[in-house]
């Protein structure tokens, strides 16, 4: 089993020992070496996705799925998505996620950046740094959900903020679009996924070399100039592997948007789970692969922008 | 049992003790014959009380694990994982996807002491002597199998139950009358633009689609044929109401837990909703007014029971006996009753109630003295009545039942539509 996926782990230290020493013990020590790790991806990552995908081939009824090869389950995902002027629940269904996506990664982008330029630049104590750093992290003490239902007394119809404002005069009926709302759904999201753009941008801040600011200064660049033309593009990689868990983590949400948005709000994930539960799992299953193929996509994309690789 | 005297587990276990203590200890079988029994109960949340684990714990020394899981889920379990619990407590409309997976045992009626004293809702679809409306997934179209393993349901009574009636209820839509202000009557209300951004409907679909199409009913536009089993046009019919619905705002939210619907309605973010009846008590508790409003078009009613899994034995499938022949025996009836819930057979829970709480519950009685909940909290001072009256009322009006339609995976997918309209 793990011979299969080896090489193609193992490849790159392969070849560079093979040039070295052609002798047989030592060409094997890096498969060895990396054989646990290809072992867990291979049980826990290929296999099941490959499962996956073929279930999503599958027939079912009510209580059981049967083996066949049917594109069905594929054709009521997209069934009646050729029509533009109303799109089918699909594409509705992406859009949606999408918008989320995209207003999610531009306010933690816009959040995540400057804390992590104040942490990395300002903050002169490597203890300071590391114990505000460490602050950043301990609302990941609690749940995730209950740092989300935490939000829905605050933003209620009677809630916190309505009352607040009411008492202060500035409105006289209650903002109902502050809770089960977009607005509520990209709160609680930001809220909750700002530390992973936080943490990888951090990272790549405190590895900029501190001469280069200083070069910068000295040739006479503004504060401005220097943080877009110095500081922003060596913070590349961090902001693309944010953007990474960004983007995963929304696409594949649907608790966050099924307690925000009231449930009215569609998901893909909701979908999904919606389906697991009526034991359809093919449909489930065929609508997952979409979902994944999409999120590939989407990182291809970004990658094509940058090089992750090379930037590590 | 069968001999004639009444051992109960309890007694057996105190023989066991006795005997251990009493002779030499031999070794570790002896021990693990003493061992009290676990079983592990799947079903939803609502029905799971801490209470009745206590009580059980104390009088047949059976230690009740609960598995709580939404309705769907527990359904999803029995079919995937039918090793994963002892005991399923489950609605009897799922039994139409459970009862072909082959994955429960029917129960052996012999075995049930209580069997044949189980309310006629159940066995025959009537409630003293009157039929009861039986659209959709009524229990009497499921309540018995052709054989103890079997795969079909009998038409006829046989001695293989599917599952033993555990609590069952008459839904309807929980309003505020504090804020709504004017009597309500129909199920039409629901979608009333009067009531815009403040209704709500439950987000599972098998039962949110019925709530609909009580709506689409009350309001004289189209009558079913089965709500409980539409055809393609009907679900459409129905789904485009409530895309319509929503596109004008109309809900606040959708619910898919007991929970998120109490504190909808606690807060004031919905004033019209669907609702369960525990659900509405819990409002209540909390000093809000909230009634669960009897309707002129009748209730959607449900049923849950219990089942045993095809893979139970031995002593645990004695336990899972003695705990539901315990659960029919009285005190757990009446617990349920004064949730609000109705109990599998009445006589037994009546004997472990006052005769006013039998009078408010069960007979639609002005209420002799204040009402307590089960957990002692004040439902209802002395002189309230309950909402829809007694429980010849209440269930001798259901209209139709909690059910899974032959249309399910379209009726499922359209439901994916009208969330994400």
């Amino acid at each position: 089993m793990s011979d299969v996926a080896l090489p193609a782990l193992a490849d790159a230290p392969a070849k560079t020992e093979q040039t070295e020493t052609p002798a047989r013990p030592r060409r094997r020590l890096p498969y060895l070496q990396a054989a646990p790790m290809a072992l867990v991806f291979v049980v826990f990552l290929a296999i099941p996705l490959l499962l996956t995908l073929m279930v999503s081939f599958w027939e079912y009824n009510e209580y059981e799925i049967i083996p066949a090869f049917t594109l069905q389950n594929y054709r009521d995902v997209f069934e009646g998505c050729g029509n533009l002027a109303d799109p089918c629940t699909t594409v509705r269904t992406y859009l949606s996620t999408l918008k989320f996506c995209a207003l999610t990664l531009a306010f933690t982008l816009m959040v995540g950046f400057p804390v992590a330029y104040f942490l990395a630049f300002h903050v002169r104590s490597r203890a300071v740094q590391m114990a505000l750093f460490l602050l950043c992290t301990i609302p990941f003490w609690t749940s995730n959900v209950i740092r989300m239902i935490s939000w829905i007394p605050l933003l209620g119809r009677n809630g916190l903020v309505n009352d607040t404002l009411r008492s202060l005069g500035v409105i006289e009926r209650p903002i109902e679009g502050l809770l089960y709302s977009d607005f509520s759904v990209t709160l609680a999201f930001v809220h909750l996924y700002t530390v992973f753009m936080i943490v990888p941008i951090f990272n790549s801040m405190a590895r900029i070399d501190r001469s280069l600011i200083e070069a910068a200064y000295d040739a006479g660049a503004t504060g401005w100039q220097t943080l877009w033309s110095v500081v922003v593009p060596l913070c590349k990689p961090g902001i693309a592997i944010g953007t990474i868990f960004v983007l995963t983590l929304v696409m594949g949400d649907f608790v966050t948007v099924g307690v925000m948005g009231g449930q009215q709000i569609a998901s893909v994930g909701k979908v999904i789970q919606v389906q697991m539960s009526y034991l359809q799992f093919p449909a489930a299953a065929a609508n997952a692969v979409v979902l994944l193929a999409a999120v590939l996509m989407m990182i291809l994309g970004l990658t094509r922008v940058i090089d992750l690789r090379k930037e590590l | 049992m069968t001999n004639g005297i009444k051992f109960t587990r309890r007694t057996l276990l105190q023989g066991a003790g006795t005997a251990l203590a009493a002779g030499p200890i031999t070794g570790f079988p002896a021990v693990h014959a003493a061992e009290p029994v676990t079983l592990r109960y799947l079903g939803t949340a609502v029905n799971q009380s801490g209470d009745i684990a206590r009580k059980v714990k104390e009088d047949l020394g059976i230690t009740i694990e609960y598995i709580p899981v939404v309705t769907d889920e527990v359904t999803k379990r029995a079919v995937t994982q039918p090793n994963s619990f002892d005991l399923i407590d489950t609605e009897f409309f799922s039994l139409k996807k459970i009862v072909p997976s082959g994955n429960i045992l029917g129960m052996d009626a012999r075995r049930i002491k209580n069997a044949d004293k189980i309310t006629p809702i159940f066995t025959k679809g009537e409630i003293a002597g009157k039929a009861i409306g039986d659209q959709g997934t009524a229990p009497k179209k499921v309540f018995y199998l052709e054989g103890q393993t079997g795969k079909s349901f009998a038409s006829s009574p046989t001695e293989w139950i599917t599952l033993i009636p555990t609590t069952y209820n008459a839904d309807t839509l929980g309003i505020r009358p504090d804020l709504i202000k004017r009597p309500i009557t129909s199920w039409r209300e629901l979608l009333n633009p009067e009531f815009k951004g403040r209704a709500s409907i439950l987000n599972i679909p098998s039962i949110g689609i019925m709530d609909a199409a009580m709506v689409v009913e009350a309001t004289g536009d189209y009558t079913y044929g089965d709500k409980g089993n539409m055809t393609k046009a009907e679900i459409d019919r129905t789904i485009k109401l409530l895309i319509e619905a929503k596109r004008a705002g109309q809900f606040r939210a959708f619910w898919q837990d007991f929970n998120e619907s109490v504190n909808l309605m606690a807060s004031g973010e919905t004033v019209i909703q669907s609702m369960w009846s525990p659900a509405v008590t819990k409002v209540r508790t909390q000093g809000v007014a909230c009634t669960y409003q009897p309707l002129k078009e009748g209730y959607r009613a449900w049923a849950t029971g219990f089942g045993l899994p095809k893979t139970l034995t031995g002593r645990k499938l004695d336990a899972a006996y003695d705990f539901v022949n315990w659960f029919l025996s009285g005190w757990a009836g009446a617990y349920l009753n004064r949730q609000g819930y109705y109990s599998a057979v009445p006589e037994t829970a009546k004997t472990q109630m006052e005769p006013y709480e039998w009078a408010y519950w069960m007979e639609g009685k002005p209420a002799e003295k204040d009402i307590h909940g089960p957990d002692g909290g004040l439902l209802e001072k002395a002189g309230a009545t309950r909402d829809g009256g007694s429980f010849e009322a209440r269930m001798g009006a259901v209209a139709c039942w909690n059910a899974v339609m032959d249309e399910n995976t379209y009726m499922v997918r359209k439901w994916n539509e009208f969330i994400a309209a």
